[in-house]
């Protein structure tokens, strides 16, 4: 067994757990201070999680794809994204996006009102309350946003296969790797992956419930 | 812990510009990683080397061929690599028409490859019909089942047959034109029971769970679960053609052309035959 597609989805995931981190935050400090604007907003970027993953990947592919402006320009700074592992990189994040921003909102959300309040009225910039306060008390719940993100990049599959292709050893990912052994009725090699694919998702999440349980019973 | 939803909409007008604030440093650090990844390791795969790479866009059924074929020409040419990417025709017609950079494709029939030649997105004089698939009823390896043609379905013998949806699925679609040639095809569909696709209905009859099904040669030479005990009779259907040709945007279009010319020989139509296509006389 060839186990490129592990290496590639681990990496895949990884990286883009690492964007989804960092936006998925921003977006969901942005919404909560939003007004009016805030359900409009919220459905904006709730879109990739209800949207089937092939027409996120085709809007990938018409945004990335060399027809659109963006595409040109990245073709001549010679940033490759159809057909590589960075572009499998942005499906991935784009459909574990919504999950990281809802995930962490929630979590946002619960933190109570008194500590921020107790924070401005003693002067302390918005900045530091966000990295201070709510950031660290709403701890476990981004870890769990974290984690569900990641678990939902390592099971993509529509939007990879339409932007990354499905090249083997290079962007043929996990999932993608199941389709293919489907396809060619290779129903052995696609169980096998299946158990993989599973084996880490449990993993994943039963992680993510010891960090919760934990630090919940610590009474944040 | 007490859940209060309020406290954002309190100080509303106040954090409404902190936010932003606040989040704008995050940005910088995520468009920064963002120029690291993409800039940064986006040339590795391409660059140093001097053979020229190949991308072919092949359909999946084409997929356990492929990666033979690629072998046996990699080693027959050191100066090209070949670089398969599989999927379902119609992604990756669109992926085609998005303008991916591909250089050969092998689609799985006619419609894409036509579709493509129109709007001028493939090399008309490389387009070519390569291969052919069979119309197949297949029956369990382990039925004692004394079946052997189509027509025979109507009689006792066969209580259940597995199809594919007429609608949606090609080999349905087939399915129906042999029936409806035959004159069989209202009393064929009093018994059918239809699959989302060409390999539920395989699985069907692996299983045993439907007494015969109609599938491709190809999907029958996947396994060792089925038989075959009958072709669609000749002319009752239209002919299953997995047509090839070179992408007009190549940049590699003399070695793509080649490679095209490659498959046409005997000995890779041999290869395809093993696998359950027929391959099409060049003459055409």
């Amino acid at each position: 067994m060839d186990y490129t597609p592990l290496w590639i989805s681990v990496k895949v995931a990884a990286t883009a757990t690492v964007f989804t981190f960092f936006l998925g935050l921003a977006a969901a400090r942005l919404v909560l201070s939003l007004g009016r604007w805030k359900g409009a907003v919220d459905g904006l970027f709730s879109l990739p999680m209800v949207l089937p993953p092939t027409v996120v990947g085709f809007f990938l592919l018409l945004l990335f794809g060399r027809n659109s402006a963006l595409g040109k320009l990245l073709e001549r700074c010679g940033a490759a994204v159809i057909f590589t592992w960075q572009g499998a990189v942005i499906a991935a994040a784009a459909v574990a996006f919504p999950i990281m921003y809802r995930t962490a909102r929630g979590a946002f959300e619960q933190v109570d009102a008194d500590l921020i309040h107790a924070a401005r009225t003693l002067g302390m910039s918005e900045i530091r309350i966000f990295f201070r306060i709510l950031l660290p008390v709403a701890r476990p719940g981004v870890m769990a946003a974290v984690i569900l993100a990641f678990a939902r990049a390592l099971g993509e599959f529509g939007a990879t296969i339409m932007i990354a292709g499905n090249i083997p050893g290079r962007t043929q990912t996990m999932s993608v790797a199941v389709y293919t052994a489907m396809q060619s009725g290779d129903r052995e090699l696609a169980f096998r992956w299946v158990a993989v694919i599973m084996l880490i998702s449990f993993v994943s999440m039963f992680f993510m419930n010891y960090i919760v349980e934990r630090k919940g019973r610590g009474g944040v | 812990m007490v859940n209060l939803f309020l406290w954002n909409e309190r100080n509303i007008r106040k954090r409404r510009s902190i936010g932003k604030a606040g989040s704008g440093r995050v940005l910088r650090i995520v468009v920064l990683a963002v120029v690291l990844v993409f800039c940064g390791c986006g040339r590795t795969g391409g660059g140093s080397q001097e053979a020229v790479e190949l991308t072919v866009l092949a359909a999946a059924s084409l997929t356990d061929v492929c990666d033979e074929i690629g072998e046996r020409y990699e080693a027959e040419h050191e100066n090209v690599r070949l670089q398969f990417s599989f999927g379902s025709s119609g992604a990756l017609q669109t992926q085609i028409e998005e303008g991916v950079p591909a250089d050969v494709f092998l689609s799985a029939a006619m419609k894409q490859m036509e579709a493509l030649d129109e709007k001028g997105l493939m090399d008309s004089d490389s387009v070519a019909e390569l291969l052919e698939n069979r119309i197949v009823l297949v029956v369990p390896a382990d039925s004692d089942m004394d079946l052997s043609s189509f027509e025979e379905i109507v009689t006792d013998k066969v209580r259940i047959i597995g199809l594919g949806e007429p609608e949606s699925v090609p080999v349905g679609q087939y399915a129906e034109e042999v029936f409806t040639s035959l004159g069989q095809w209202d009393a064929v569909k009093a018994k059918a029971n239809y699959g989302s696709d060409v390999r539920t209905v395989l699985s069907w009859v692996e299983t045993g769970n439907v007494d015969c099904g109609v599938v491709y040669a190809t999907d029958a030479y996947s396994t060792e679960g089925v038989r075959i005990v009958a072709e669609a009779p000749v002319g009752s259907c239209q002919r299953v053609v997995y047509p090839v040709g070179v992408v007009k945007e190549s940049i590699h279009a003399k070695e793509a052309a080649a490679f095209v010319e490659y498959l046409q020989t005997e000995e890779i139509l041999a290869l395809f035959e093993s696998y359950g296509f027929t391959g099409v006389n060049s003459e055409r």
